[in-house]
């Protein structure tokens, strides 16, 4: 026992540091598995707090930018109104706008990142305002990521720049499937995966999210066709896909929720059984 | 020494800030970042408890890491940083470690450097990999590591000249 205590005693900075560098080694690779960095994110009233003061002076530098695109928005949403009134006149219902259900919510861009391997956004909106995790999120020009951690007031968002995230999206001009991931190299583009060789693939075609998981409906913008290759076993097309939307500039978005998200859940629970 | 405590905890609190809302951001290139909060562990009292310094640089990198949603990067790096701090010490000032008469602000330009980018770049290196996690990525974290180091080691060097001389 004498023994025992002299070595702690002696050696107490060393056994510290490896004390210490086991927990930041664990964080780290709970940290690299989806859905597990449940300790330390930026979804938390102290980092929240900072972010919040930081943003309501950033926000008027980008006050310009914001206004261009809340305004296209607004052409874009009334032109889609008009033809829609054209089409109830002429006694023809268009069915695709009542495939799924989808509660929209507001949120601010608290925090940003897109040059670290791992990418994570922190918004102004948290488990008060009923955001849970696995909600979409994108914003005017096209999908940004996917709910990850909720706090009260605050929550994080698994960015597509990030190489855990994995999505669900199709070629526009067919309906060919792939994962939608993340090299980690360039925020300008992400590269869309195990797609069929039997896709008609055109550099320039529109890529977009497939309406296959419960997150995010069918057919909100990703981006286009940059280039493409064979994948090395030969069946599958890697397509370099360029981002509609500039990750590094991100300031009003959208969250959504599924309202059936927990119908199909249980339903193909069911089915798995 | 509660002088040095409160100028300690206060460099703690404005690094944290100035790192997680100005330097987290700068994106220069489209990656390279500096991560100046390292200047808090270099600058520790010498005289101090060794045990302090590693527990305090825990909750520094740990804090940054909750900053910037990075599990324990940070952390891991600024405590094996507060390891080998008196290594690095002893390397580059020698003798004057050895009669514990180091002042930050005084000796000269020459080993504040050494010491400086030495504790930068095993930072960084930590860091980086931890960050990145896989071994096939070694050049992109050599890469980040160069790049990062020089902008940390540069701006490291110049805000300790500069507030040094203006405390004299």
């Amino acid at each position: 026992m004498q023994q025992i205590l002299n070595f702690v005693i002696k050696n107490k900075t060393f056994l510290l540091f490896l004390l210490l560098f086991s927990i930041a080694l664990g964080l780290t690779i709970q940290s690299h598995s989806y859905h597990r960095s449940k300790f330390i994110n930026s979804a938390n009233a102290l980092t929240g707090g900072v972010y919040g003061t930081v943003n309501s002076v950033d926000q008027y530098f980008h006050l310009k930018t914001e206004n261009e695109l809340l305004a296209e928005e607004n052409k874009r949403l009334r032109e889609q109104l008009l033809i829609r009134e054209a089409s109830l006149d002429s006694s023809f219902v268009d069915t695709t706008y009542a495939e799924g259900r989808y509660k929209i919510t507001i949120a601010q861009v608290f925090k940003n990142s897109y040059s670290l391997p791992n990418n994570y956004l922190t918004l102004n909106k948290g488990k008060n305002d009923s955001i849970k995790q696995d909600f979409g999120v994108i914003n005017s020009n096209g999908i940004i990521g996917i709910i990850d951690n909720t706090s009260k007031n605050y929550s994080t968002v698994l960015s597509i720049l990030n190489r855990r995230s994995r999505i669900n999206a199709k070629i526009k001009s067919s309906n060919h499937i792939g994962s939608l991931t993340w090299n980690g190299e360039s925020p300008i583009y992400v590269q869309l995966e195990d797609v069929s060789q039997f896709a008609p693939i055109k550099v320039g075609d529109t890529i977009q999210t497939g309406g296959e998981s419960t997150i995010f409906p069918k057919g909100i913008g990703i981006g286009t066709i940059d280039s493409f290759e064979t994948d090395i076993s030969g069946d599958t097309y890697i397509i370099e896909v360029k981002l509609f939307n500039d990750m590094t500039n991100l300031g009003t978005v959208y969250i959504l929720e599924n309202l059936d998200r927990a119908e199909i859940l249980s339903l193909e629970n069911d089915g798995n059984e | 020494m509660n002088n040095i405590a409160g100028s300690n905890i206060i460099r703690f609190i404005i690094l944290l800030l100035v790192q997680v809302v100005i330097c987290n951001h700068i994106n220069f290139f489209g990656y390279v970042n500096p991560y100046i909060y390292i200047i808090f562990i270099f600058l520790f009292p010498i005289r101090e408890e060794r045990l302090i310094l590693l527990i305090v640089s825990f909750m520094l990198g740990l804090l940054v890491d909750v900053f910037s949603d990075s599990g324990g990067v940070h952390a891991a790096a600024a405590v094996s940083l507060a390891y080998i701090r008196p290594v690095l010490l002893k390397s580059s000032y020698g003798m004057l470690y050895e009669h514990q008469s180091i002042k930050f602000n005084s000796t000269d330009i020459g080993s504040l450097i050494t010491y400086i980018s030495l504790g930068t770049v095993i930072h960084h290196f930590i860091m980086f990999s931890l960050e990145t996690f896989n071994i096939t990525h070694i050049l992109l974290v050599l890469k980040k590591t160069l790049f990062s180091s020089i902008f940390t080691i540069i701006l490291s060097v110049l805000i300790i000249i500069l507030f040094s001389r203006k405390r004299k």
